[in-house]
């Protein structure tokens, strides 16, 4: 048991080198250097040879690499061009905003999409099925500038009900934001609770067409019993893995919303560091980003681990 | 003559099958309108240029954002250019991205799958590896990358799209391979003493040709959604190119008085993303395969 | 014993196909249950006997409907129950056997909540009544060390102790009447045995009613005391078991108990044409009358009712049925095989051959040295004759695919050689064998299902060797693939079709077409009957026969069923974990002395005679690997003399009858202990 969990945990750090060779070669190999990508115009003369001094760039790309891997593994990111100041004092305030505004929408987002997916499965092509499910369609296509432009239109312009921008300065407390993120929340929750809704509906489907749910039922088990007892706990562990790939895929969503919403986070970062061309910032954010991807399917891979008898004893006697 | 007949018998049912795939498409209601939907929007990307009233790019400051009327339809926006011929055209730009997209990532995306599949063991190991660390970049920040190094026109978008959407069918013929290539009727073959090739060909292909399609109409959909968030991000086509994305980002700051600039590309872009979706939906279905179970990666 | 504890009355079940028609797949089916009684409900795939014994529960699989009728139990109308009402009586006065207990199981709660949940539900016993009552459970179905049992997950334990934990839940309740679902189906020869004699035990002891659907006769007859046939949806048959069995009176029962192979009687079973109609595909007249040789134009047109014979306490339902009375001597006739080979040559030899599935370490791998001491198949010695027809038999695990798959050249032996033809060896590497040698060796496999690509008409799957090895084309290719389609009695309207659009005997027929289109010399039969039902599976057996015949093939014939290789074989090798245990001439494998495990084997073989008990002398453990050394038998023999038998290989000793026995007992002695 101990040496699967180490083996998924080696298997996630592996992702994190692969990432980092790839950010890092990627950049290399793309056209112009940091230095003159970011200097653009007034790359020559003095102002160049400072900054390729700055970042290193004379040394050979190797040694640069390891040098860089090095300090990342201790946590320090170097510095960024623009605001010449260390990446990490760049990334703190952000982080924690996009940490807010990400885990309340998953809050929210997980429990009622496994509802939802549970009603709509419990009462397949009846009417709360027919109508959760269209609206799920809606919500899930529909891509996130677009339900936030709307919202904004109706709830902030035409309602006026609510901020339409969010108004904050990066460091703002925890409670600051709370008050003005409840759009853009909607916005972020509502494509991956209906993603999350289906997965859970057809994992249920699939269930309760099972041998042992129909044994449950002739063995007398009273319906609401067999759904908790028999049902959701073998419908929901498969479901796991997918809604963590789910939750992870959705991290670019969080850039639109956040860019739509005027929102301090990573995502506005993202956007900020490649329009400044802050080669380095970009960097970091990658390898936060990917991190993030490999912790939640780590945790996911472990929650399936704990949960699954099948693998429990398999583990043990090995 | 008479392998002619043969030949031209299996054309026929091939096209047979096309048309009773269709059918069986078409025969829900869900599936219908989807595919309405779309014929609709094909239809128009391919007639649009010669139908559009107004020129696309023509800025004219006396008709700065017209509310609708009879000349212009979906009103005029803040350039004074017609919101009509924008949306029309706008479907252009982003069918056509996306679907030679789609193909790319089809391409690739598909032989490098099977070509997993096939050969399993560490070469299999290694390269999962490595698309699985692909998958763990955002999409988004890689594609604005390279956006941003290396420009934004569509000769650098499509690849990309197209390299960044492959990933998930890799995934998708890797699956279908390994679990036709264990089933009797391979091994059967691989008895016979048939080729490597042939059996590729003959056995294999033919059997996870239909997972891969369902997962390229897929893929299709969230191609368009990505490929309009960067154009609203302002990283796809450059303008003046009609283009959704772009439109509804630029109407978006001046919706609360000329609202009709950006309703109209919304109402575009939802319906073909919708539309595009249930045809896929239906599409799967029909060949009998249950894709709701997986995630979008 | 006279009380009548369920009644169905008039019973149909159907749905609605996509064209919108209404179509039934039980019709109008009256029975009734008696106390104490046991009734076997028999048919074949698609009968409807599952449709029947769900709904006498009450419960009505999703997407059907009941059209008619009612299913009383104690004279109340179970399909007119609300939910709460039939959860007071599933589990508690009705419960249920499922066929396949590993999936009926849940697999995320513990052996010992599944029962208790049944028993919490039933019963008004507090906690530790209910732990006592589980051990107790557990115990009677003789599960071993029933307290640590409990803690387990289904998962965990073999399949035929899952069927026993599925007995215990059921027994729970204390139901008045049981339902058993193909209980034995997908088990090993001798665990089915096993559990089929708790299940009579069960009855005797708790006088519980039963009700036992299956598709296997020899089951039904060793429980029933009366017996159901049914027929594409309608019963075609009910009376005493022992008149059901010896004097048939319907023509369906007739040919289907003719054409069950049968250990007592050497050659081929009858084999009745055609298969069971689809549902919705007969409007008028008898269903089972294109596959009748009694039926006459009135059968055509109109169905026959059931028709209660007084002087044989009998329902039957055929005009004809007077033509079946005293005509039944004939039921144990069977069509003698021609096998006249003794001279011929050798075309296969295995020599020494050991094959491991254990994965090489990896400097192993550099040294070029695989270590596994103990191979899952060792030391085959088996020397094939041209033209006949030799079968490979043993329990899951007994390595007899493993065998078919390394002579195929799928699977590298580790150990020894397969000569071919003038003692040429052959490579253990399909890609080093030439194309002859592949072209001469062809398999059949179990599954159809499997075996033909779904995406290929039947036209594209025979073409495919016959341009491989013949290069050939155009009309020619065409007209080869319409013979081959005649001898295995396909038309040629069957090119263009697809699989899916064929029956399962069909399939299996396209099958057979595919390796013969190679002109072979040895074709390799991996269960090929296994996936069949009774009726179509004699027919492709008689095929398989004809063929040879004909064509002089040599058969490597594998299969589980004794009774089936009885009926096909010239020669059979026993096996046991991998190890032979006997060979010899079938006829006298099938006499005594036998290798323990052959009298095992045979002990446990289900006829459909209700006089001839199954003896059961070893019990149905279930081994993972064979045993490092000694005899492979040891764990299970029920004849083991001692440490000899652990330490040390078995001598082959040969019997006066020519087969080939592997034990420590003397031969002699073996005969005398068997009589």
């Amino acid at each position: 048991m101990l040496l699967l969990i180490l083996k998924r945990i080696g298997l996630g750090l592996i992702t994190l080198f692969i990432v980092s060779l790839i950010t890092f070669v990627g950049v290399e190999v793309l056209p112009g250097d940091a230095c003159t990508t970011y200097l653009e115009r007034e790359a020559y003369g003095a102002a160049l040879d400072a900054c390729i001094k700055r970042l290193g760039l004379d040394v050979p790309a190797y040694e640069r690499y390891l040098d860089w891997a090095s300090n990342v593994v201790r946590g320090d990111f170097g510095y960024s061009l623009s605001g010449e100041m260390p990446i990490n004092e760049v990334l703190g305030p952000r982080v924690k905003n996009s940490l807010v505004l990400a885990s309340v929408s998953i809050l929210i987002g997980i429990p009622l999409a496994i509802v939802l997916g549970i009603i709509t499965a419990l009462w397949r092509d009846k009417l709360p099925d027919i109508m959760i499910s269209t609206i799920t369609i809606f919500s899930m296509t529909i891509p996130e500038f677009i339900s936030a432009t709307l919202l904004i239109l109706i709830v902030a312009i035409w309602l006026g009900w609510l901020p339409g921008i969010v108004i904050i300065p990066s460091d703002a407390t925890f409670y600051e934001l709370l008050s003005n993120i409840i759009l853009p929340v909607v916005a972020i929750s509502m494509i991956m609770t209906a993603h999350m809704a289906r997965m859970v509906r057809s994992s249920v489907i699939q269930v309760m067409a099972s041998d042992y749910v129909q044994m449950a039922i002739l063995k007398g088990v009273p319906y609401w019993k067999m759904v908790f007892r028999h049902v959701l706990p073998n419908a929901l562990l498969p479901a796991i893995n997918v809604v963590a790939l789910t939750i992870a895929w959705l991290l670019g969503g969080v850039v639109v919303t956040e860019v739509v919403f005027n929102y301090p986070g990573l995502g506005r970062l993202v956007i900020e560091s490649i329009s400044n061309r802050d080669l380095p910032v970009v960097q970091a954010l990658a390898i936060i980003l990917a991190s993030i991807y490999v912790g939640i399917n780590l945790i996911a891979d472990l929650m399936t681990l704990m949960l699954n008898p099948r693998l429990k004893s398999l583990q043990i006697r090995k | 003559m008479e392998s002619n007949l043969i030949t031209e018998d299996k054309q026929k049912n091939k096209l047979e099958k096309a048309f009773e795939i269709l059918k069986t498409m078409a025969s829900k209601p869900s599936g219908l309108i989807g595919l309405t939907i779309v014929l609709f929007h094909v239809v128009l990307a391919l007639i649009s240029p010669y139908i559009v009233p107004y020129d696309y790019k023509a800025i004219s400051p006396n008709t700065m954002l017209l509310a609708p009327s009879a000349e212009h339809w979906f009103g005029t926006d803040s350039l004074g250019r017609d919101v009509f011929t924008r949306t029309i055209l706008g479907g252009r730009t982003a069918l056509t991205v996306t679907f030679f997209g789609s193909l790319i990532a089809l391409l690739w995306g598909g032989l490098l799958g099977i070509f997993c599949g096939l050969v399993g063991g560490k070469i299999d190991d290694v390269v999962m590896r490595v698309v699985d660390a692909f998958l763990s970049i955002p999409w988004i920040l890689a594609m604005l990358l390279i956006v941003s190094l290396l420009g934004t026109s569509t000769e650098v978008l499509i690849p990309a799209l197209g390299f960044f959407y492959g990933k998930g069918i890799v995934r998708v013929a890797r699956a279908a391979t390994h679990d036709v290539i264990a089933k009797d009727f391979i091994v059967s073959a691989r008895a016979r003493g048939h080729s490597n090739m042939s059996i590729i060909w003959n056995e294999i292909i033919p059997n996870v040709r239909d997972a891969i399609l369902v997962e390229g109409a897929m893929r299709w959909s969230w191609m368009l959604l990505g490929f309009s968030s960067l154009s609203f991000l302002g990283f796809g086509v450059s303008p003046p190119t009609p283009d959704w994305g772009l439109m509804i980002s630029n109407a978006r700051g001046l919706m609360s008085f000329a609202y009709w600039s950006v309703i109209a590309p919304i109402v575009g872009l939802s319906s073909l993303i919708i539309g595009i979706n249930l045809t896929a939906d239906a599409f799967a279905k029909a060949l009998g395969i249950d894709r709701s179970t997986k995630a979008p990666v | 014993m006279n009380e009548i504890i369920e009644s169905v009355k008039n019973l149909s079940i159907g749905f609605n196909s996509q064209k919108g028609k209404q179509i039934s797949i039980l019709k109008n089916v009256s029975t009734n249950i008696k106390k104490g009684e046991t009734v076997g409900i028999v048919g074949e795939s698609g009968s409807g006997k599952s449709t029947l014994a769900l709904a006498m529960m009450g419960y009505i699989k999703q997407g059907l409907f009941p059209l008619k009728g009612e299913c009383l139990f104690k004279s109340e109308d179970l399909l007119k129950m609300s939910s709460r009402q039939l959860e007071k009586i599933r589990g508690r006065k009705i419960a249920m056997i499922p066929q396949n207990a590993g999936q009926a199981l849940t697999p995320n709660l513990k052996i010992g909540y599944q029962i208790d949940e049944a028993l919490r539900l039933h019963t008004d016993l507090k906690k530790t009544e209910r732990d006592k009552k589980i051990s107790e459970l557990l115990n009677k179905v003789r599960l071993p060390s029933p307290e640590t049992m409990a803690f387990r997950y289904p998962h965990e334990l073999s399949g035929g102790q899952q069927q026993r934990v599925a007995v215990a839940m059921a027994l729970a309740g204390k139901p008045d009447l049981l339902l058993l679902d193909e209980p034995t189906t997908g088990l090993d020869v001798t665990t089915q045995a096993h559990v089929l004699e708790l299940l009579r035990f069960i009855a005797k002891d708790t006088g519980t009613s039963m009700i036992y659907v299956s598709h296997d006769l020899g089951a039904i007859a060793q429980v029933s005391d009366r017996i159901v046939v049914m027929y594409a949806g309608e019963i075609v048959l009910e009376g005493p078991a022992r008149k059901i069995l010896k004097e048939p009176i319907h023509p369906y029962t007739y040919g289907l108990l003719k054409s069950i192979p049968k250990l007592s009687l050497a050659g081929l079973p009858d084999s009745m044409p055609g298969s069971q109609p689809q549902p919705g595909s007969i409007n008028e007249g008898c269903s089972f009358y294109d596959r009748c040789n009694l039926a006459t134009d009135n059968c055509k047109k109109n169905s026959p009712d059931l028709e209660h014979i007084k002087e044989l306490d009998t329902n039957v339902r055929c005009f004809n049925y007077k033509e079946l009375i005293n005509q039944n001597n004939n039921l144990q006739t069977s069509i003698t095989k021609k096998s006249n080979n003794s001279e011929a040559n050798e075309v296969l030899k295995l020599k020494d051959v050991s094959i491991s599935y254990a994965k090489q370490k990896f400097f192993d791998q550099l040294l070029n040295k695989i270590s596994d001491q103990n191979p899952t198949v060792k030391d085959i010695n088996i020397d094939i004759k041209k033209g006949e027809t030799i079968a490979l038999v043993g329990e899951s695990g007994s390595g007899k695919s493993t065998i078919l798959k390394s002579i195929a050249g799928l699977l590298k032996t580790k150990d020894g050689q397969i000569k071919f033809e003038n003692d040429r060896i052959l490579s253990s590497d399909l890609k080093m064998r030439n194309p002859n040698d592949l072209r001469a060796i062809q398999l059949i496999f179990q599954n159809p299902d499997e075996s033909l690509n779904p995406n290929h008409t039947v036209e594209q799957i025979l073409s495919q060797p016959l341009k491989l090895y013949f290069n050939l084309s155009g009309e020619e290719l065409k007209k080869n693939i319409i013979d081959l389609l005649k001898k295995v009695r396909l038309g040629e309207f069957y090119m263009s079709r697809y699989p899916r659009q064929l029956s399962g005997g069909e399939k299996q027929r396209v099958a057979v077409a595919r390796a013969f289109a190679a002109k072979p010399d040895i074709i390799l039969c991996d269960e090929v009957t296994s996936a069949l039902d009774v009726s179509v599976q004699a027919a492709v057996l008689n095929l398989l026969q004809q063929l040879k015949e004909d064509l002089g093939t040599t058969y490597v014939f594998v299969s589980h069923d004794l009774a089936v290789v009885r009926a096909i074989s010239d020669r059979v090798a026993v096996l046991y974990q991998g190890r032979l245990c006997e060979i010899g001439p079938s006829q006298n494998v099938y006499k005594f002395p036998s290798h323990p495990y052959t009298e095992v084997l045979l002990g446990a073989v289900l006829e459909p005679d209700p006089d001839i008990k199954p003896k059961l002398v070893a019990e149905d453990i279930v081994e993972e690997k064979p045993p490092e050394k000694g005899c492979s038998f040891q764990g299970r023999c029920p004849r083991k003399i001692g440490d000899i038998c652990n330490s040390e290989v078995p001598p082959w000793q040969i019997g006066e009858n020519g087969n080939a026995i592997r034990c420590h007992i003397n031969i002699e002695e073996l005969a005398s202990l068997q009589q």
